[in-house]
């Protein structure tokens, strides 16, 4: 994967310790030492034990390779992989490398093929990984060639166990992920099955773009209900997300690592602001109405009392459902200080073509342009840019200090302590002790 | 979109082309000043009622997937866009450079003017360098109001594939 702003690409020593050296504070709930975002030798963990480790990870929407045949270039953490239709109508993950001598033979973004062929020596593998053949394996006049043992079944691609779920698919590179329900846990399946309820999709475009921040501020910022009515005055002022509206953050009780952060809009289209609250918030402004209303409207699609939830699914999954702009986000992780964010907006087969606008419409909060997308990877990077050269080192979560996971009130970073309790469990991390 | 994407011989006499392409130039020179020089409020006076305004990549183009980064029906939508980028979006402080390349004039009719320009767009951040943020072509209808060219519709079609973290401006 490429980097683009490497020109923030200098991070202090300090700040990128080895892993011996990375011992939490001792107050471990509220405080996070910048190191996690920025040391390499904890970027390398993560990918071991978490993206390599017991996690499905997001790869693809079933709807992106509907006959068999059909592919597309994903990825499984910062691996390169191919996600792939076979003629049986099953779905294989396998690493986008060739056996011989590690070339990615798949550079298309997405296509059919009746078989992968390697540029660079002609290996080809079947639709499943596997080796199918070696050009001039005996040698030529049965002088050179493989050796008599070689045997091409010792030598497919990395292939990784695959999951789906009403057209989602996952894939994990352990035998001892558990199935994946067990793996989502009870209350996310139930909210995954909102957008997800077998339905079939319709894929309406994808955008990409690279955040050059720690991949895990992206779970953090969809666990911190505090900023959304702080930086998004455009949530505020449309009335989308005010203090006081019905919402929860929710954080998965076995493990606190998935979440949801979700809210059900007031009927009226502008927001009704106590004044005390409104003192509170800067960003928010009286005088702003829109010209062309539709963009505000809510088709009420779905049996479900939010109209709108951001949920994440660890390690790599955000799904979206803004009132009626649905679409899935992919974290791929590129080095601690950078991420790139893979978007793929949709809607259903059976949506008619009003109903198709009004989502592309309603599609202008989200995105690397969207009204409230531009604001939050505007943020991280502020973030990542704070914290790799300065001289002090840690970041204070102390809102509503002492609980973890589902969120009281807005006013709260619960879950996002759940989240990193899990996280120093998975990766080992030292908490140092208490002074005397 | 596809056969959009495809080179396509102009229909327009080469005399009359230059007549057009002379034209299209002075209202991208003033369309890119406005924009250039952050006055996104005035980027809505370039639309003509009805318009319509899509930023999207050429991946999103070649598979006929409608989405845009930006998705505008109408000059209400476009109205909006500019007001919220102008006074309730957060983000960096930023220059944003425009650098057009030769127009092609494609079709003219009574009452429409086709034509395709590449376009390359330059951010400079503060304390930043210069970097190619988008590089593209824009799609183009224009339609006459009196004296003017107006844009009846516009597509932005970019090449580029991984967006450097956001695109905070209209292009």
């Amino acid at each position: 994967m490429y980097q683009s702003q490497a020109v923030i690409g200098i991070t202090n020593a300090r700040k990128n310790p080895p892993l011996a050296q990375c011992v939490w504070p001792a107050d471990a709930l509220n405080n996070i030492p910048d190191w996690v975002y920025t040391s390499q030798a904890i970027y390398d963990q993560e990918i071991e034990r978490i993206f390599r480790g017991e996690t499905w990870n997001f790869v693809a929407l079933e709807a992106e390779i509907p006959n068999p045949g059909d592919y597309k270039r994903g990825y499984v953490g910062a691996t390169a992989v191919v996600i792939v239709r076979a003629e049986d109508h099953t779905i294989s993950v396998f690493e986008n490398r060739c056996a011989h001598r590690g070339a990615e033979f798949c550079r298309a973004s997405h296509g059919n093929t009746k078989e992968f062929v390697c540029p660079y020596h002609q290996w080809s593998y079947d639709l499943k990984g596997n080796l199918q053949g070696v050009p001039f394996k005996r040698g030529i006049n049965k002088v050179g060639g493989m050796p008599p043992d070689f045997r091409n079944a010792e030598h497919g691609t990395r292939q990784l166990r695959v999951a789906t779920r009403n057209g989602v698919v996952f894939a994990t590179y352990s035998d001892k992920t558990p199935p994946l329900e067990a793996y989502m846990t009870k209350e996310i399946v139930e909210e995954f099955d909102v957008p997800f309820s077998g339905k079939k999709l319709k894929i309406l475009g994808y955008c990409r773009n690279e955040l050059p921040c720690n991949w895990k501020m992206y779970h953090e910022n969809l666990k911190d209900p505090y900023h959304a009515t702080l930086l998004h005055s455009f949530l505020v002022v449309f009335g989308l997300l005010v203090p006081g509206i019905k919402s929860i953050v929710f954080a998965d009780k076995e493990h606190g690592r998935h979440g949801y952060m979700a809210s059900a809009k007031p009927d009226e289209i502008y927001a009704t602001v106590a004044a005390d609250d409104k003192a509170e918030m800067r960003s928010f402004s009286d005088s702003l109405r829109l010209r062309d209303e539709r963009f505000l409207d809510y088709v009420r699609e779905f049996d479900s009392p939010w109209s709108a939830n951001m949920m994440t699914m660890w390690p790599n999954l955000i799904v979206q459902r803004q009132m009626n702009t649905m679409g899935v986000r992919q974290i791929i992780p590129n080095g601690p200080n950078s991420m790139v964010m893979q978007w793929t907006m949709f809607g259903y087969e059976d949506d008619t073509p009003e109903m198709t606008r009004h989502r592309l419409r309603q599609g202008n909060l989200m995105g690397p342009s969207g009204f409230l997308g531009l604001e939050d990877n505007e943020a991280l990077k502020f973030v990542q840019e704070g914290i790799r050269n300065s001289s002090t080192d840690n970041n204070v979560v102390k809102l509503d200090a002492g609980h973890q996971g589902t969120a009281r009130n807005l006013i709260s970073e619960s879950c996002i302590r759940s989240l990193y309790q899990y996280y120093r469990e998975v990766m080992d991390i030292r908490v140092a002790e208490k002074a005397a | 979109m596809k056969e959009r994407l495809a080179y396509a011989r102009t229909a327009v006499a080469p005399h009359r082309a230059a007549e057009l392409r002379a034209e299209i130039d002075a209202f991208h020179a003033e369309y890119c000043a406005a924009l250039d020089a952050n006055d996104v409020e005035r980027w809505p006076d370039f639309f003509s009622k009805e318009a319509t305004y899509r930023i999207t990549s050429r991946q999103n183009a070649l598979l006929d997937m409608p989405v845009g980064l930006v998705y505008c029906e109408g000059l209400d939508m476009i109205t909006d866009r500019a007001l919220a980028v102008a006074h309730s979006q957060m983000f960096a402080p930023r220059h944003m450079l425009h650098v057009l390349g030769i127009t092609r004039v494609l079709q003219e009719t009574d009452r429409t003017i086709s034509a395709q320009t590449p376009f390359i767009l330059m951010q400079t951040l503060v304390e930043g360098p210069t970097t190619v943020h988008l590089a593209g072509i824009y799609h183009d209808h224009f339609v006459r109001e009196g004296e003017r060219l107006l844009i009846a519709s516009r597509e932005v079609v970019h090449d580029t594939e991984i967006l450097d973290t956001a695109l905070a401006y209209p292009v």
